[in-house]
């Protein structure tokens, strides 16, 4: 008994040691997440790289079809064609990022009532994905909400589209509810980066005479131009995997399905489990490379960080090569 | 002199007109489904979906709604699902993001870029092997699958409060170490109480996410009578009751006001933590 005794006490002396104790707080701490992380996002990727080439359902026999499925994507109407789609969103979020710079620079002033508009004009990030989509079905169904505003300002029943249903503007009214529900957030983030300039930046500009327009332009721009690239990165990867307007509001019908409806549809309700995998591995594929272009372009015309930019770097050379041809001549 | 001040103040006007305008159809579909809701049916029938209710006081739409889409179960649940989503991810990423802070290891790197990896890869699309796995662990259809399966941190979380960990100095850890404290101790008696703002932050970005999370938990918590979530009750309105827009309005209605109360109380670590997760992530 006492023999015990002493040897847990020697074992509970050993961990509490520096380095055993360090290496024991680093497994046991790292342990959980690393775990979940496992099971839940790699674990499956590897598994739908796996899926994409057979022919199988949830349950039940497989197939190895080889790259069928891969070459089914792009050969289907349904499938590699809704990436189309995704040019709506991407004019969207260039009409978002906008409205929240425009927005953003505005309330970064002293403005009276700032806190006010900043609140309403967030919240609707706020409510969850399927209650945006009941609004909308609401807000635009004929008759009724944008239907009677539009009537307040001169338009007849008549002229106006059914604008859910409407193959030539369904998209664009889909994209827009994003455009509502995601503006606040980006202004949000565009205050917080133009409040982390330092204010006297803006009182020197002020004594040398600047405008509002030179403020902006010389001062607020430069210094958050990171922030607007990094969500112009998003917005474009995030466009071509555009899901939740249309699964919310249509449901995809009306030609309105987005590459990740079609896949969606196809995995849950039609059960061919190897096609939208192989379906969401292009994408992934596409998401990642355009990633990268735009992290390459990003870097040639900002730098990184306190890195100086490519084209930068490359314009003072020339500077530096000119005079010299110069002294030749 | 007079000049430019006339165009100041054309300018503020400019603002002031397009602050408004923005203010206004930011709120207008949500006013709208309130007016809406307090209508008796009688009214939602014959009038416009603008004119405004007799009775701003009735609540009949909200009961209906209530009941109908099984919300005092969803609401249940919800909480549920938010306590231990939240002590879980706060736990796991508040612990992982200690040892990425505090100890150099070969693997430190490796680590962060897998979360951030992580967060690139569409989640929607990933649900087709999850699902899958799910299946095979026979975790569909419970509450703890669903927990377990939100639980997991994320890069944003991790960043957060490595940040934070980054401004309270190594040496309050070495000295706590000095006075015989273990690593476990300097992180949950001594770090863990500096963190609570971290934890707030963290808190509120993630319990606002996990309440409006409706599409994993449609897939893995398909008995809608027991194990509907306060998202996922909506689901109810689809279908025979599609175009019932005074139950519907008053269920959309329902389902925001805590997200409207949060916002409400908690607006500045909401706009701190969301710029916070955005400037690192």
């Amino acid at each position: 008994m006492g023999e015990r005794l002493k040897m847990a006490s020697h074992v509970a002396k050993w961990l509490q040691k520096g380095k055993v104790n360090r290496l024991l707080v680093i497994f046991t701490f790292m342990f959980v997440p690393l775990f979940l992380l496992l099971i839940f996002t790699y674990i499956p990727f590897v598994k739908m790289m796996g899926f994409s080439f057979f022919d199988m359902k949830y349950i039940g026999k497989r197939e190895f079809v080889g790259i069928q499925n891969y070459v089914a994507v792009f050969q289907r109407d349904d499938c590699f064609k809704a990436l189309r789609l995704s040019l709506y969103y991407i004019g969207a979020s260039f009409i978002q990022m906008s409205l929240a710079l425009y927005f953003a620079s505005v309330l970064s002033t002293n403005i009276r009532g700032g806190n006010l508009f900043k609140g309403f004009m967030f919240f609707p990030f706020l409510i969850c994905g399927i209650a945006v989509g009941f609004i909308f079905k609401f807000f635009y169904t004929r008759g009724f909400v944008l239907d009677t505003v539009l009537a307040w300002c001169g338009f007849t029943q008549d002229q106006l589209p059914y604008w859910l249903k409407d193959t030539r503007i369904n998209n664009i009214s889909i994209a827009a509810t994003s455009v509502w529900r995601y503006m606040g957030q980006n202004m949000v983030l565009f205050i917080g980066a133009i409040m982390s300039v330092d204010s006297t930046m803006y009182e020197a500009a002020a004594i040398d005479g600047a405008n509002e327009w030179n403020k902006f332009r010389y001062i607020v721009f430069p210094s958050i131009k990171t922030i607007i690239i990094l969500n112009m990165i998003l917005s474009i990867t995030g466009s071509l995997s555009a899901f939740e307007p249309p699964y919310v509001i249509t449901n995809g019908s009306f030609g309105t399905a987005t590459y990740f409806v079609v896949m969606n549809k196809l995995a849950h309700e039609n059960q061919k489990v190897g096609l939208a995998s192989a379906m969401a591995v292009i994408l992934l594929v596409i998401i990642l490379v355009a990633t990268l272009i735009q992290k390459l372009i990003f870097k040639y015309f900002f730098g990184e960080g306190e890195e100086e930019s490519w084209r930068d770097r490359k314009r003072r050379k020339n500077r530096q090569v000119m005079p010299e041809k110069e002294g030749v001549l | 002199m007079n000049h430019s001040k006339t165009k100041k103040v054309l300018w503020r006007a400019f603002q002031y007109l397009t602050l408004m305008a923005g203010a206004l159809a930011s709120v207008t579909p949500v006013v709208v489904c309130v007016i809406t809701a307090c209508k008796t049916e009688k009214e939602y029938a014959s009038t416009n979906v603008m004119t405004l209710p007799n009775n701003w006081l009735y609540v009949g739409n909200f009961i209906q709604a209530w009941n109908k889409a099984n919300m005092a179960t969803a609401f249940r649940n919800s909480l549920l699902i938010l306590v231990f989503v939240l002590l879980g991810s706060v736990l796991t990423g508040s612990m992982l993001a200690y040892i990425l802070s505090r100890f150099k290891f070969l693997f430190n790197g490796l680590i962060r870029n897998l979360f951030l990896f992580a967060a690139m890869l569409p989640g929607i699309a990933m649900q087709v092997s999850v699902y899958q796995l799910m299946y095979e662990f026979h975790l569909i259809n419970t509450l703890t699958g669903y927990i377990i399966l939100m639980m997991g941190t994320d890069v944003i979380s991790i960043y957060i409060f490595i940040q934070f960990f980054e401004n309270i100095p190594v040496s309050l850890d070495e000295s706590a170490i000095m006075d015989g404290c273990t690593y476990f101790g300097v992180f949950f008696r001594v770090l863990m109480p500096l963190l609570k703002p971290a934890i707030i932050t963290v808190m509120i970005l993630k319990g606002v996410g996990t309440y409006n999370e409706y599409y994993m938990a449609n897939l893995y918590l398909q008995d809608k009578n027991r194990l509907v979530t306060v998202a996922t009750s909506l689901y109810k309105f689809t279908g025979p009751l599609g175009s019932q827009y005074n139950y519907i309005c008053a269920g959309v209605i329902i389902t925001l006001l805590p997200a409207l109360v949060v916002f409400i109380f908690c607006q500045k670590q909401i706009y701190s933590g969301l710029t916070q997760g955005a400037v690192k992530g």
